[in-house]
């Protein structure tokens, strides 16, 4: 191959050919340009061409109008207890059945089961069984548990829970891949020096699983900030649940004005990019090399 | 949660006589991993286990420490049971095999980790980290992770670590396998120093019959979860108890014979093209029983003798002092002989061996 082949006269350091192989990467290349750095460059372009005033005029715009500040207050409200609650229940759970067993495989197919339905098919079933005369509210009053009304939807707290329905799956199952990526022989060391169940939590996992939580944290906070289907069907979109999104789709859909939808999607980004820094900022802080026990 | 300072207080090194291990089995998936093993330890012996792979020494380490459920029998220290404890109520120190170092803490807290589980003040901790680390001879790395230390040091890490807490048993899963020729070699030297110094009493498991041999007060040969042979390292390796025994500890040459004459432990054999050897009856045999003759290389000789047998060299490997030859007979296999004289293939060799050196077991029929 021609491009191999370095000429004697050329300077003692040149650079080596570029190896024909790295073109291999155009096809994926072309997809990430077209599908996500041109339209986020048109976007953020557009953000700056209001219909009136000037450059920074959608922004100005979002931050005056009540209406559209409020709902980066509501989407945090939702989105950082959602994912706490997610990634809480997912460590305790995954660290419950990090042991392989049968149980264990039954157990995991249940729980990522919401995975595959979606946000709108559980949006629907929650309507059903959630609603003030859905199952729930019967199985309570038929057990004489609660005799008031039940409500858990079209307000925060069906959001919050189809939240909780949606995300805990994709939590879990990270989780769980970064509990069993320790090795077991480090509970099992402790243990011999005198470590009890919770002590071996404490000192052995906790501190190596702390910087894989964060990553979850981040992961599923990114998707739980982008709530749009749940706020809408299960929410009061006017109201507590009036999330960032929603006031996206109306800028877009509804009033048309797609450079104010570009401001706010930008904004919405900003917003997610900065719990994520801070929460990797933390990350930091602690141990994250690898998680076994030494050589061999 | 109760700690281990108060109901279930380990045991501290000095006050316990024996641990028994009683008639100890364990199933795993239907197979036998350890079938009645009985054996007693006295304080401050160093007890190798030592078989090839399967043969359930490591299984018997992790039940002593508590890390497997027996299936059956029990486990003592002095009048305690203590096969019912969970391991961090056992108060026993473990070295293992990939040393298991927590590689988010330093060395320090590392080995301190044990005595911060028992509740040791800081202050007293430190110190005896300090000692620990100088035993060991790591000083200077106290602030360092187990990712910066090379593979001897964090083998030294770990055994800093089990003395630290003091226990009356440490037990060692294969420690060394994991290290080049010459490190395991210094670090044979290590252990048994350190184990003198301290007095801590040892279980070490082991494949490699050299370690056992130069560390082990007694030695433990299992095979298939079955004890083979109790006995001294002079005991195991001049007078196996059986043929399996014979050939893990390098009695290379296994061949069969039939008794002659049998006379008490002395006993003649004819074996193929009616050579006849004089050897050492190892279980009571009958004339005309068969049997099978166990010789180690390094004791057979060229020489002539009222036994010695005719034999062609097929091939001489060089070893620096000695040839290893292999040496085609009447019998079937070739044998393996040691010998510091240089011959070359092809010549035709007398064999002798001293009959105390000629082992014969009852023939496997």
């Amino acid at each position: 191959m021609a491009g191999l082949a370095t000429p004697a006269s050329a300077a003692p350091h040149a650079r080596p050919p570029l190896d024909p192989a790295v073109m291999l990467v155009a096809p994926a290349a072309a997809v990430m340009v077209m599908f996500f750095v041109y339209p986020f460059a048109y976007g953020l372009l557009l953000s700056f061409q209001p219909a009136q005033g000037g450059v920074l005029q959608n922004y100005i715009h979002f931050f005056q109008t009540r209406d559209l500040w409020q709902t980066i207050g509501n989407t945090l409200q939702l989105a950082l207890p959602a994912t706490l609650i997610n990634v809480g229940f997912a460590l305790a759970i995954a660290y419950a059945t990090r042991v392989k067993s049968p149980y264990q495989r039954l157990l995991s197919t249940l729980l990522v089961v919401p995975l595959t339905l979606g946000t709108v098919l559980i949006a629907e079933g929650m309507l059903t069984y959630f609603g003030p005369r859905g199952w729930l509210a019967q199985a309570l009053h038929w057990l004489n548990l609660y005799e008031g009304s039940i409500r858990l939807t079209h307000n925060y707290w069906g959001v919050l829970i189809s939240l909780v329905i949606t995300g805990f799956p994709f939590a879990y199952l990270l989780i769980l891949s970064y509990i069993t990526g320790i090795d077991p022989a480090l509970p099992r060391a402790a243990a011999t020096l005198g470590a009890d169940g919770w002590n071996r939590f404490r000192y052995i996992y906790l501190p190596l699983l702390t910087p894989g939580l964060v990553m979850a944290f981040c992961l599923s906070f990114v998707q739980a900030f982008s709530v749009f289907p749940s706020a809408v069907l299960l929410g009061s979109p006017a109201g507590t649940t009036r999330v960032i999104a929603i006031a996206a789709y109306e800028a877009a859909f509804e009033q048309y004005d797609y450079s104010l939808a570009s401001a706010v999607a930008m904004i919405m980004g900003l917003a997610q990019l900065a719990i994520v820094a801070a929460a990797l900022g933390l990350r930091r802080l602690f141990y994250r090399g690898p998680v076994t026990g030494g050589k061999g | 949660m109760v700690m281990p300072n108060t109901a279930g207080r380990p045991v501290e090194k000095n006050e316990f006589k024996q641990l028994r291990l009683e008639g100890v089995s364990r199933q795993f998936g239907g197979a036998n991993a350890l079938d009645q093993l009985s054996l007693t330890i006295e304080r401050g012996e160093f007890i190798a286990l030592l078989g090839p792979s399967g043969c359930g020494k490591s299984t018997a380490l992790n039940c002593m420490a508590g890390l497997l459920p027996l299936s059956g029998g029990s486990i003592w220290l002095d009048q305690q049971r203590i096969d019912t404890l969970p391991p961090e109520k056992r108060g026993f120190g473990m070295v293992f095999q990939n040393y298991a170092l927590f590689p988010h803490l330093t060395v320090s807290r590392n080995v301190g980790f044990g005595l911060k589980m028992r509740g040791v003040p800081a202050a007293e901790i430190d110190k005896r980290v300090a000692a620990a680390l100088d035993t060991v001879q790591l000083q200077g790395h106290a602030d360092k992770l187990p990712g910066q230390l090379s593979g001897g040091q964090q083998q030294r890490v770990a055994i800093a670590r089990a003395i630290v807490i003091e226990p009356p048993l440490i037990l060692m899963d294969e420690p060394l396998s994991n290290l080049d020729a010459k490190l395991r070699i210094e670090m044979r030297s290590e252990i048994r120093r350190i184990h003198r110094a301290q007095g801590c009493s040892t279980v070490y498991v082991t494949h490699d019959q050299d370690e056992a041999l130069a560390m082990a007060d007694r030695v433990v040969v299992m095979k298939l979860g079955v004890v083979q042979q109790v006995g001294t390292p002079q005991e195991v390796f001049a007078r196996p108890a059986t043929l399996d025994v014979a050939r893990f500890m390098g009695y290379r040459n296994v061949l069969p014979a039939r008794v002659l004459r049998s006379d008490g432990a002395s006993v003649t054999v004819e074996g193929a093209g009616g050579v006849r050897l004089a050897g050492t009856a190892m279980q009571a045999l009958a004339a005309g029983a068969s049997v099978m003759v166990a010789v180690r290389p390094d004791e057979i000789a060229i020489a002539e003798g009222e036994h010695a047998f005719p034999g062609t060299v097929e091939t001489a490997e060089y070893g620096g002092r000695e040839w290893l030859l292999q040496v085609r007979t009447a019998f079937e296999d070739l044998l393996y002989v040691r010998s510091s004289r240089a011959v070359t293939p092809g010549d035709s060799v007398m064999l002798a061996a001293a009959p105390d050196r000629v082992l014969v077991y009852a023939g496997e029929s």
